[in-house]
């Protein structure tokens, strides 16, 4: 039985030079493409060569303030072998597009779908990229860490609004986690922060 | 172009003429601005968000050609309260309510779930005591029993059979009070903490559940003698739905909705989490992938769960129920009203949450739905820097725009309840 780490390798060496060394934590392996717009030739290669015939998720996560902003996170899985692989590549913020996998993966059409309507970021030759859970029209991508939690106005006439929810002294105007008991009080912290 | 337009009956094998503009086609039998354009055949059928049979806020934009479907749009998103957004903005420990209202039908299951994501990204889930994790498969048992009896009980009422709905939910008033005694809520239970439970089992509640294990089985014959034989119910399930082998996977789909389509796998049985891998069960799975063999499934998996827990309740150990470390697990009472140290836990635990360590890590739990799966990318801290919740319902609906063309609209309502989907989870 293959370990997480003899996939990982094989597939890095499929791919010369385009991935970064397997990371392990709590016995996982991440691997890590430097280049997104190879993401699908991987994603194809995984599942025809290496049996990552399943797709369990694709995350995304807003590194604010770095830059390539945007991170995409595969999970796939092989029943064959029962392993699990996780991919990630990054996008910037400039031109946020990589290719899909949909053609790979049936099931990643309706994670691409969310992925655009949460973060943003488009996904080319999706065949049907459109906003999943938010209505269509909704200006605004709400996963993005500037977004606000209590939400923006915003107007879609004849189908939807949204205003702003009032966090006045709810529990989310202290910050959890905070260090700083300074940063954490309401009456010091601005609530628009 | 005429001012009356005439509404014909349409034929379902004769002549079909695409309505333009898809989604947004002018509805057959008004007036058309554009000349000289013939009306569709097609009509546009809205299942709306509000309907009894969808279990749920799941709104179908149908395309039918007289009763056959030719193209279905599934919308979600009417109940999308921006959970993962919430879980930036709350230690690890605030986010629990959130998770009871994911599988608002199962919510000790998605408890359970979380709190081992967690550990397993602090590095602790080995360290979790056996009475605690005896403890939580019990809940994940009667959560799927609970889940499952609902899941039938709707799509047996939907398909006609309104008894087995009374039935089903005799015994889950049954589950409510043995979770209500547990935890003190029969819904919202909140039970599972980051490195234990919120609390010990109360007294009598092995005997609560033995009790109703013995009912729950008798209860499973009468549906079963209800259901499986019964020839209108096999009529509107069998050979519907049909979902092949390489179309689950390649869907994503996962629980008793991947098993019914004839793939043996559990996460129970193939990366045991807890004790399951002290416990001895079985893994029923389908052969032809229809409505049928997802019912069959499911039924099966409710008497596999009456047996885990009988084991469960015979090999239950004493002990502690959470990890006795005060960095993680708030300490007792008596201890922090007394003593610094444990005050000082306390008061970091509850302002600054856990100190969970830089890194990423996703754990799935088989819950009754499905494969319910977090992934937490943490930057170190008390908050997660990332929650992504992978929702089973979500990637199940995703098949219904492939799996409704060609079928007629009263199997709609089969096909959704044999998917068994809740719509809190799929849109978080």
């Amino acid at each position: 039985m293959p370990t997480p780490l003899d996939l990982a390798q094989k597939l890095a060496a499929k791919f010369e030079g385009l991935f970064e060394p397997p990371v392990e934590f709590r016995e996982e392996i991440t691997l890590k493409l430097k280049d997104a717009a190879r993401i699908a030739d991987v994603c194809a290669a995984a599942k025809k060569d290496l049996g990552f015939d399943y797709l369990v998720d694709i995350s995304s996560v807003d590194n604010y303030g770095d830059d390539p902003r945007f991170t995409i996170v595969y999970e796939l899985y092989s029943f064959t072998d029962r392993v699990h692989l996780r991919l990630k590549t990054e996008v910037s913020e400039e031109k946020p597009e990589l290719p899909t996998v949909t053609t790979v993966w049936r099931t990643a059409n309706w994670h691409e779908r969310e992925i655009y309507d949460m973060m943003g970021v488009r996904f080319a030759q999706h065949p049907d990229l459109r906003r999943i859970l938010m209505w269509e029209g909704y200006p605004y991508f709400p996963l993005r860490k500037d977004f606000p939690l209590a939400g923006k106005p915003s107007e879609t006439p004849e189908v939807a609004f949204s205003r702003a929810a009032p966090m006045a002294g709810g529990p989310f105007v202290t910050v959890a986690g905070g260090k700083d008991s300074q940063a954490r009080e309401p009456r010091i912290r601005n609530p628009e922060e | 172009m005429s001012t009356v337009q005439e509404l014909e009956f349409r034929d379902a094998a004769g002549r079909v003429t695409a309505a333009p503009g898809g989604l947004n086609a002018p509805e057959p039998g008004v007036p058309d601005s554009d000349a000289g354009e013939m009306p569709g055949d097609k009509m546009i059928l809205n299942v709306g968000p509000s309907h009894p049979a969808t279990h749920g806020v799941l709104r179908l934009v149908l395309e039918l050609d007289g009763e056959t479907i030719t193209k279905a749009t599934p919308d979600i998103g009417y109940l999308h309260r921006g959970d993962e957004k919430i879980a930036e903005n709350m230690t690890y420990t605030q986010f629990i309510p959130y998770t009871d209202r994911l599988d608002y039908l199962a919510p000790l299951a998605n408890n359970v779930a979380y709190a081992l994501a967690v550990e397993k990204l602090m590095g602790i889930e080995k360290l979790l005591p056996p009475r605690c994790q005896f403890i939580r498969v019990m809940c994940c048992e009667l959560a799927r029993i609970s889940a499952h009896l609902l899941g039938l009980g709707a799509f047996a009422m939907d398909v006609g059979a309104m008894t087995v709905f009374l039935h089903t939910f005799t015994e889950r008033e049954k589950i409510y009070n043995i979770i209500e005694a547990l935890t003190g809520a029969r819904f919202t239970t909140t039970y599972t903490r980051i490195g234990g439970l919120f609390r010990d089992l109360p007294p009598g509640w092995t005997d609560m559940v033995r009790k109703f294990l013995e009912e729950v089985v008798v209860n499973l014959d009468e549906t079963e003698q209800l259901l499986t034989r019964n020839r209108i119910f096999v009529d509107r399930t069998r050979d519907l739905g049909v979902i092949s082998k390489e179309m689950a996977i390649d869907y994503g789909l996962s629980g008793p909705n991947l098993r019914g389509s004839g793939v043996e796998y559990d996460l129970r049985k193939a990366h045991p989490y807890l004790v399951y891998d002290q416990l001895e069960f079985d893994i029923p799975a389908g052969s032809v992938g229809d409505c049928y063999d997802r019912y069959l499934v499911r039924m099966e998996e409710m008497r596999q769960s009456v047996r885990i827990l009988r084991q469960c309740l015979d090999k239950l150990p004493d002990g502690p129920v959470s990890i006795p470390d005060g960095k993680t697990v708030l300490p007792p009472k008596k201890k922090v009203l007394t003593r610094m140290e444990e005050l000082i836990h306390q008061f970091m635990l509850v302002t600054e949450g856990m100190n969970a360590p830089p890194g990423e890590v996703y754990f799935s739990a088989e819950n009754p739905k499905g494969e319910l799966g977090f992934y937490i990318f943490s930057k170190g801290g008390g908050t997660p820097y990332r929650l992504k919740i992978r929702a089973p319902s979500f990637v199940n609906l995703s098949i219904l725009s492939e799996l409704l063309k060609g079928h007629m609209m009263s199997d709609t309502v089969s096909i959704l309840g044999s998917l068994d989907f809740v719509m809190g989870e799929s849109d978080r």
